[in-house]
């Protein structure tokens, strides 16, 4: 399909519009895909359902008998060649990014000497190369606000398990390839555990149910033992808020 | 002569309008229109997974179209009222007994307090609904009362129904008026749960992955529908489809009805509880009003795809839409042939009086 102001559109049922700026993962499509979910989330008056942002593309549920999938995507692509909107948020912007303390290795991390030898590190690297970089949450999906990360160093990179446990325990924190991330519930799951945090991603009965959006920032923070179950009991008992910093970019 | 109508009218209180699980069946869970609005933070849409029987049953009782209803699958539940209710059953027919005598679907009825209602196997179709006026009264969670049961939320405690759990009533009555009255579907707008379905597609959003010949493959044979069939998906089998290089994409979002096809060539079909991204190249779309009938497809079951214009789904999407309106108003015209209107002779002071006693359920 030809490409119009740098997306494409397609379809995804008769109620779904797919808008699609890539194939692959990078930040810079990432940041336009959310820059447009933003702008048609303002847009009152496009019967737009729902939108879902992803990696590199968004899908827009609408509503057939109220709009057409023409007109939509006349309106979708008159705002994607508005030269502005893809320009404002490169520089001198501040992102906050939410600290995630990790208790590594041990039971919460049984993969973590694993990780370590398989990159012919010590694991102490590990966690030190794990830690040192904020990461970008691309999007959220898989199960109620797991984050798709991206930036992992490929220092400690280490392919899935061959068979995938049926069930890992919230809160754990592992490696998948060049991926990171963490279980926001109990999940059957294939990636090396290197480490637990007391934090829950996703909590129904919170104001905010999803600790994440997309287009937020994260960074883990080694912990010990002991500050994990004292995190833990905070978390439980409503008390606790995650440590924000602030990025400047640009 | 003087005509009488009596309404025996019972105060409602909380807590005492409810019904007991006695047996929960294989899985039964509590649904509704599903918990839209979310899935930019990777929670499901869940649902009732045909939408179809599940927006009647509730027609029939007269509920608001959002409100919660009991679904069962392959085999059925029982339970026992302890009020007397206004309740539909919709769907596959697990041949329904009350008190041992069998009702219709595609109706509503009385049960009386006391009653034990009781559900058997699925003999057409694989999910029925039970939707009782007012609703399942669970508390919502992020604005739906669907259970997820991945997430263990919604519906009772996030799980499939349980043997003694006692379920309370809503208050989610669209049709206060006309509440009290049976009501029978039409047959025009009854279902018909082959085993052998037809289901309509739009290609794309990646058909340009697949080789012409996969999808003439794909458009032109049976597949079968494998025992890996739930609320997540339905797994079939069939002849390969063929990727030109790639089964993979980097992931993308996932509508109710999507065709993923990963490397080994067999088809996927996203369904209510589906994960809200995935990586596999989606062939098409399956369009929304054909989604009711593979609900109610069963493992084994034959699935036939059929090549669909834009125009085409959009106009069955219409229709799907008009029916709802066009059954409400057959509904209306029913008004005055209740099954639930009862007449009798009295003789007062040597004088005749016909009543006419109608009861009520509030």
């Amino acid at each position: 399909m030809e490409k119009v102001n740098g997306i494409e559109l397609l379809n995804a049922g008769e109620q779904g519009l797919v808008i699609e700026f890539g194939k692959e993962i990078s930040e810079a499509v990432n940041r336009k895909v959310h820059q447009l979910a933003r702008r048609l989330i303002s847009e009152p008056d496009m019967a737009i359902l729902e939108i879902v942002p992803t990696y590199r593309s968004l899908l827009v549920y609408f509503d057939p008998l109220k709009i057409s999938r023409k007109d939509l995507s006349e309106q979708i692509e008159r705002i994607a060649a508005e030269e502005k909107m893809f320009h404002s948020e490169e520089s001198k912007e501040v992102t906050n990014i939410v600290q995630i303390p990790v208790c590594y290795g041990g039971e919460f991390g049984p993969d973590l000497e694993f990780v370590a030898q398989h990159n012919g590190i010590s694991v102490d690297e590990v966690v030190n190369i794990h830690t040192s970089t904020p990461y970008l949450v691309y999007m959220l999906g898989f199960t109620p606000g797991f984050p798709y990360l991206g930036g992992m160093s490929e220092k400690i990179a280490t392919p899935r398990l061959e068979k995938p446990r049926v069930q890992i325990p919230a809160g754990s924190v592992g490696i998948a390839g060049s991926q990171t991330g963490f279980y926001p519930v109990d999940s059957p799951g294939g990636w090396r555990l290197i480490g637990r945090t007391p934090i829950k991603a996703f909590n129904p009965a919170a104001t905010n149910p999803f600790l994440f959006a997309a287009g937020d920032y994260l960074q883990f923070k080694p912990v010990s033992v002991d500050e994990f179950f004292e995190i833990r009991r905070e978390v439980d008992a409503g008390t606790y808020s995650p440590e924000i910093t602030s990025l400047q970019k640009g | 002569m003087l005509a009488l109508t009596v309404l025996r009218s019972q105060a409602c209180r909380k807590g005492e309008h409810m019904f007991t699980t006695i047996n929960p069946g294989f899985f039964t869970t509590i649904q509704d229109n599903g918990r839209w609005g979310y899935q930019a933070y990777g929670m499901p849409v869940a649902g009732a997974m045909d939408r179809y029987a599940y927006r009647v049953a509730n027609l029939l009782v007269g509920n608001k179209a959002g409100a919660a209803v009991i679904e069962m699958t392959i085999l059925g539940a029982t339970f026992k009222f302890d009020e007397s209710q206004l309740v539909a059953i919709c769907g596959a027919d697990m041949q329904a007994k009350l008190d041992g005598v069998g009702v219709n679907n595609w109706s509503s009825f009385v049960v009386r307090k006391g009653s034990e209602l009781k559900f058997e196997y699925a003999v057409t179709g694989c999910r029925a609904y039970l939707a009782v006026r007012g609703g399942i009264d669970v508390p919502s969670v992020l604005g739906s009362r669907s259970t997820y049961t991945r997430a263990k939320i919604g519906g009772l405690e996030g799980r499939a129904l349980r043997q003694g759990d006692v379920l309370n009533i809503a208050q989610d009555i669209e049709d206060i008026e006309n509440g009290i009255q049976t009501r029978v579907l039409e047959a025009q707008y009854i279902p018909c749960y082959d085993q052998n379905i037809s289901l309509r597609v739009l290609l794309g959003p990646q058909a340009d992955m697949f080789t012409a010949e996969a999808i003439t493959t794909f458009l032109n044979n049976e597949y079968v529908i494998t025992d890996e069939a739930d609320r997540m998906g339905y797994r079939l089998v069939g002849p390969k489809i063929t990727h030109v290089n790639k089964a993979d994409i980097v992931s993308d979002a996932l509508p109710f009805g999507a065709i993923q096809v990963p490397a080994h060539g067999m088809p996927i079909i996203m369904m209510a509880d589906r994960q809200t991204t995935g990586g596999y190249a989606k062939i098409g779309t399956v369009i929304s009003p054909d989604l009711s009938k593979l609900a109610q497809a069963k493992p084994g079951d034959l699935v036939h795809f059929s090549l669909c214009s834009e125009n085409e789904a959009i106009d069955a999407f219409k229709e799907e839409q008009q029916r709802y309106t066009d059954i409400v108003r057959s509904f209306h015209d029913q008004k005055n042939s209740s099954g639930l209107v009862r007449h009798f002779s009295i003789v007062v002071n040597q004088q005749a009086y016909k009543v006419q006693v109608e009861e009520y359920i509030s």
